[in-house]
C-alpha cells in the first residue's frame, strides 16, 4: 500500500497541480527520494547543494516533525501520510549575506584600494606623523574591520577609539537596551538613551565621532548558527561578552573562521586581556579546557565591577586590534594580561598552543560550532518560568510570598545579599545572612516556620536554598528572580541595582 | 504577471506594518488568479530579532493554506515589513523564498508605511524579480 506525500501551494507547480502525491518507501527519506524522482523540479527547492533538506523545509510524519523523530531515518507504515509544511521567513537586509546582494564588501579590503580624503588627513593628523603608522598605516586601518561582540563595558570603549582611530569599518552585535545601570561604565551610551536600543545609540555616538567610517549593526545575539557568517566580514573579532558560553562560542568560531579574537574579560577590580586564535598562538580554550561549573564565577550583575576597569581592558583590547590591522609591534599572542586595579599591577602569565586543543590542536575534535549552553552546564529554563507559575516545589514568587505576608502567615525572609546591597533595598522583616556566613550561622534561623531565601537575582539564594537544606531545614524555599522580581512586580518603590 | 491587491488588503498590509514597527509584521496572501482578496495577519515567531527578521511557523502555514481552501481561493503568498529599511527583497528573504509565490514587502519608515513591492523567486533560486503590483 503506497504512502502518500501532502505537497504545499507554492510546489504543486511541480506535481501537476496535485495536492497530495502517492509514493513509496520504507522510510521518510525513501518517500522523499521517490518524490524527487517522479518530480525533479521539486529537488532544488527541497535539498541545498550538499544533499541535506533545507532549514525551511518541515516534513511532517502524520503531524509529527520528523525532526523529533528520526529524520529522515524515520521508518513508515503502509497507510502513514507525510506532509511538506513551508516556513516562511525573510527580514530585512542587515546579515552579512546582504552585502553580497547589495555588493557591499564582504571580506578584507587591500589598503592600496582606499583612499584618504583632505578632511580624514586632517582628522589622522597625529598617526599620520608617526613613521608606524603613517598613510599607508592609516590606509591599512580605512581597510580594515572589527566585529565588537557587545555594546556594553568592553565593547563601549573599544568601539569609540576603533571609530576614532579610523577603522573603516566596525560591527556591533547586541540586542539589549540601554538601561540606568550601564551608564556607570558604558561610555557609549548617555543618560538621555536609557530605554533606546544599545545599536541604536552606540551607531549615533559613533557616527557623531567619525562620519568617514562604515558602522554595521546586528540586532541578535551570537549563535552556533550565526556566527559563522556573522564574523565573515571581518578582520578582528573583539569579544566583549559576559558568559562562559558565549565566550567558547566566539573562541570556537574564531579558530574556525581563521580570524583573531581580541579578548578581555573584568570582574569587580580585575581584567584579563589576550589575542587568541591567531594561526600560530593559542586560543582561549588551550587556557581553560573546560567552562567552571555554572554559578560558580559570578557575573558583573552579579558581582559589581569598578565602573573604569572595562575602559582599561576595552582600549587594550581596540590597541591589540589596532595592532594587528597595522601589523607593527607585539602583539598579545601567547601572553595573557591580567590587571588589578586595586593594586593598580599588571601581570603577564605565558600561554602556549595546546597540541591537544579540541578545537585549535592537531587533531582538533570539535569542528563545528556546538551547543554551548549545554557546554557550559546550563540547562535551558523550564517552560513553566515564563507563564510565572512556581517551577518547583523549592521555588516561591514575589507575587506568592507577598500574598502569604498579607495573609499574615509568619514567614522567615533570609536575605543572602552582602549588607552594602542591604543597604540599597530589601524586603521589609527580612534578616540579612551573607551566603558566605550562613554556615556558621545557620544556627540564627528558625525550624519551625517558613523560609524564603533571597539574593538580587535568585543565583545565590538557590545555593543557600540547597545548604540550609543539607543540614536539615526541611521548610525552605528560594525567591524566584530575588529582589529585583519583588521590587519588579511588588514594591516598585524601591531603587533596582 | 503581477500581482493586485484590493483596497482593503492593500490597507490591511499597511496597517498591520505600522502597528507592528519598529519590528517586522508578517501575514499571508490569499485569492485567486492573481488577486489578492483577503489577507491572514500571522505572529511574528522568529527567535533572531524582530526587528530584522520574521519567521512564521509551520502550524501558522497551514493554517494560511487551510483558510485558503475554506474561502476556495488559493495560498498566493506572503507579505512582510521592512522597519526603516527600503521594500527590496534580503539575502535572507531570497534563502527561505518557495517557488510560485508572490512576497509582498512594505517599506515602514519610523512608524508609517511607504513603498510596497512584491517579488517572486527566479527558477534557478538565483534571485527575485520584481512583479507588477497593482492596488
Amino acid at each position: 500500500m503506497p504512502n502518500t506525500i501532502h505537497i504545499p501551494t507554492p510546489l504543486r507547480p511541480f506535481t501537476e497541480k496535485n495536492e497530495s502525491v502517492e509514493v513509496s518507501g520504507a522510510t521518510v527519506g525513501e518517500l522523499l527520494a521517490d518524490l524527487t524522482t517522479k518530480y525533479e523540479g521539486l529537488r532544488k527547492h527541497l535539498y541545498a547543494d550538499d544533499g541535506r533538506l533545507r532549514n525551511f523545509v518541515n516534513v511532517y510524519l502524520n503531524d509529527e516533525d520528523i525532526r523529533y523523530l528520526q529524520r529522515e531515518k524515520t521508518p513508515v507504515k503502509p497507510g502513514d501520510s507525510l506532509s511538506i509544511v513551508p516556513s516562511v521567513a525573510g527580514g530585512a537586509p542587515t546579515a552579512p549575506a546582504d552585502r553580497v546582494a547589495a555588493g557591499l564588501q564582504t571580506g578584507p579590503r587591500a589598503a592600496g584600494a582606499v583612499d584618504l580624503n583632505a578632511e580624514e588627513i586632517k582628522r589622522y593628523s597625529r598617526h599620520l606623523i608617526m613613521p608606524e603608522v603613517g598613510v599607508d598605516g592609516q590606509k591599512k586601518l580605512k581597510a580594515g574591520s572589527v566585529l565588537c561582540i557587545g555594546a556594553g563595558g568592553l565593547g563601549s570603549p573599544a568601539a569609540m577609539y576603533l571609530a576614532a582611530a579610523g577603522v573603516g569599518r566596525i560591527g556591533i552585535v547586541d540586542f539589549d537596551v540601554v538601561d540606568f545601570s550601564n551608564l556607570q561604565r558604558q561610555l557609549l551610551h548617555g543618560t538621555s538613551s536609557v530605554g533606546r536600543s544599545k545599536l541604536d545609540s552606540a551607531k549615533d555616538r559613533l557616527a557623531d565621532l567619525n562620519p568617514h567610517i562604515e558602522i554595521d549593526t546586528y540586532e541578535t545575539t551570537v549563535t552556533s548558527d550565526n556566527a559563522l557568517d556573522l564574523f565573515k566580514p571581518y578582520d578582528v573579532i573583539l569579544d566583549g561578552t559576559d558568559n562562559f558560553p558565549t565566550r567558547y562560542l566566539v573562541n570556537d568560531a574564531c579558530v574556525l573562521s581563521g580570524k583573531p579574537n581580541a579578548y578581555g574579560s573584568i570582574f569587580r577590580f580585575e581584567g584579563q586581556a589576550s589575542v587568541f586564535a591567531t594561526k600560530e598562538g593559542p586560543c582561549y580554550r588551550c587556557l581553560y579546557p573546560e567552562p567552571p561549573p555554572p554559578g560558580l564565577v559570578p557575573s558583573c550583575a552579579e558581582g559589581g565591577v569598578l565602573g573604569v576597569l572595562p575602559g582599561i581592558i576595552g582600549v587594550i583590547q581596540a590597541t591589540e586590534a589596532i595592532k594587528l590591522i597595522l601589523g607593527v609591534g607585539d602583539p598579545l599572542i601567547g601572553r595573557f594580561l591580567i590587571y588589578d586595579a586595586l593594586k593598580m599591577r599588571f601581570r603577564e602569565l605565558k600561554l602556549r598552543k595546546d597540541p591537544d586543543c579540541p578545537v585549535c590542536g592537531t587533531h582538533p575534535t570539535v569542528t563545528k560550532l556546538i551547543d554551548y549552553e549545554q557546554f557550559c552546564g546550563i540547562r535551558p529554563e523550564p517552560a513553566a518560568q515564563a507563564t510565572g507559575a512556581a517551577v518547583n516545589e523549592w521555588e516561591t514568587t514575589s507575587v506568592d510570598l507577598k500574598k502569604r505576608l498579607d495573609a499574615g502567615d509568619d514567614v522567615f525572609i533570609l536575605d543572602v545579599r552582602e549588607p552594602n546591597e542591604y543597604q540599597i533595598c530589601r524586603i521589609p522583616g527580612s534578616v540579612l545572612i551573607p551566603l558566605g556566613e550562613l554556615p556558621r550561622r545557620y544556627a540564627e534561623l528558625p525550624k519551625d516556620k517558613d523560609i524564603v531565601a533571597h539574593c538580587k537575582m535568585g543565583g545565590r539564594s538557590a545555593k543557600a536554598q540547597e545548604f540550609l537544606q543539607s543540614v536539615g531545614f526541611k521548610r525552605v524555599k528560594n525567591l524566584r528572580g530575588g529582589i529585583l522580581d519583588w521590587i519588579d512586580k511588588v514594591d516598585p518603590s524601591q531603587p533596582k541595582y | 504577471m503581477g500581482l493586485r491587491l484590493n483596497e482593503a488588503v492593500d490597507a490591511a498590509i499597511r496597517a498591520h506594518g505600522a502597528e507592528t514597527y519598529p519590528n517586522e509584521c508578517c501575514g499571508a496572501l490569499i485569492g485567486r488568479d492573481g488577486v489578492v482578496t483577503e489577507t491572514l495577519a500571522l505572529p511574528n515567531t522568529t527567535e533572531e530579532g524582530p526587528r530584522r527578521r520574521f519567521k512564521v511557523r509551520p502550524q501558522d502555514y497551514r493554517a494560511a493554506e487551510g483558510r485558503a481552501a475554506q474561502v476556495g481561493g488559493e495560498l498566493l503568498g506572503f507579505y512582510h515589513s521592512h522597519p526603516d529599511h527600503p521594500a527590496k527583497p534580503s539575502q535572507t528573504d531570497l534563502d527561505y523564498a518557495w517557488p510560485f509565490f508572490s512576497y509582498v514587502i512594505v517599506s515602514v519608515s519610523e512608524g508609517v508605511s511607504g513603498d510596497m513591492t512584491s517579488w517572486r523567486l527566479r527558477g534557478d533560486r538565483s534571485a527575485f524579480d520584481q512583479e507588477d503590483l497593482n492596488s
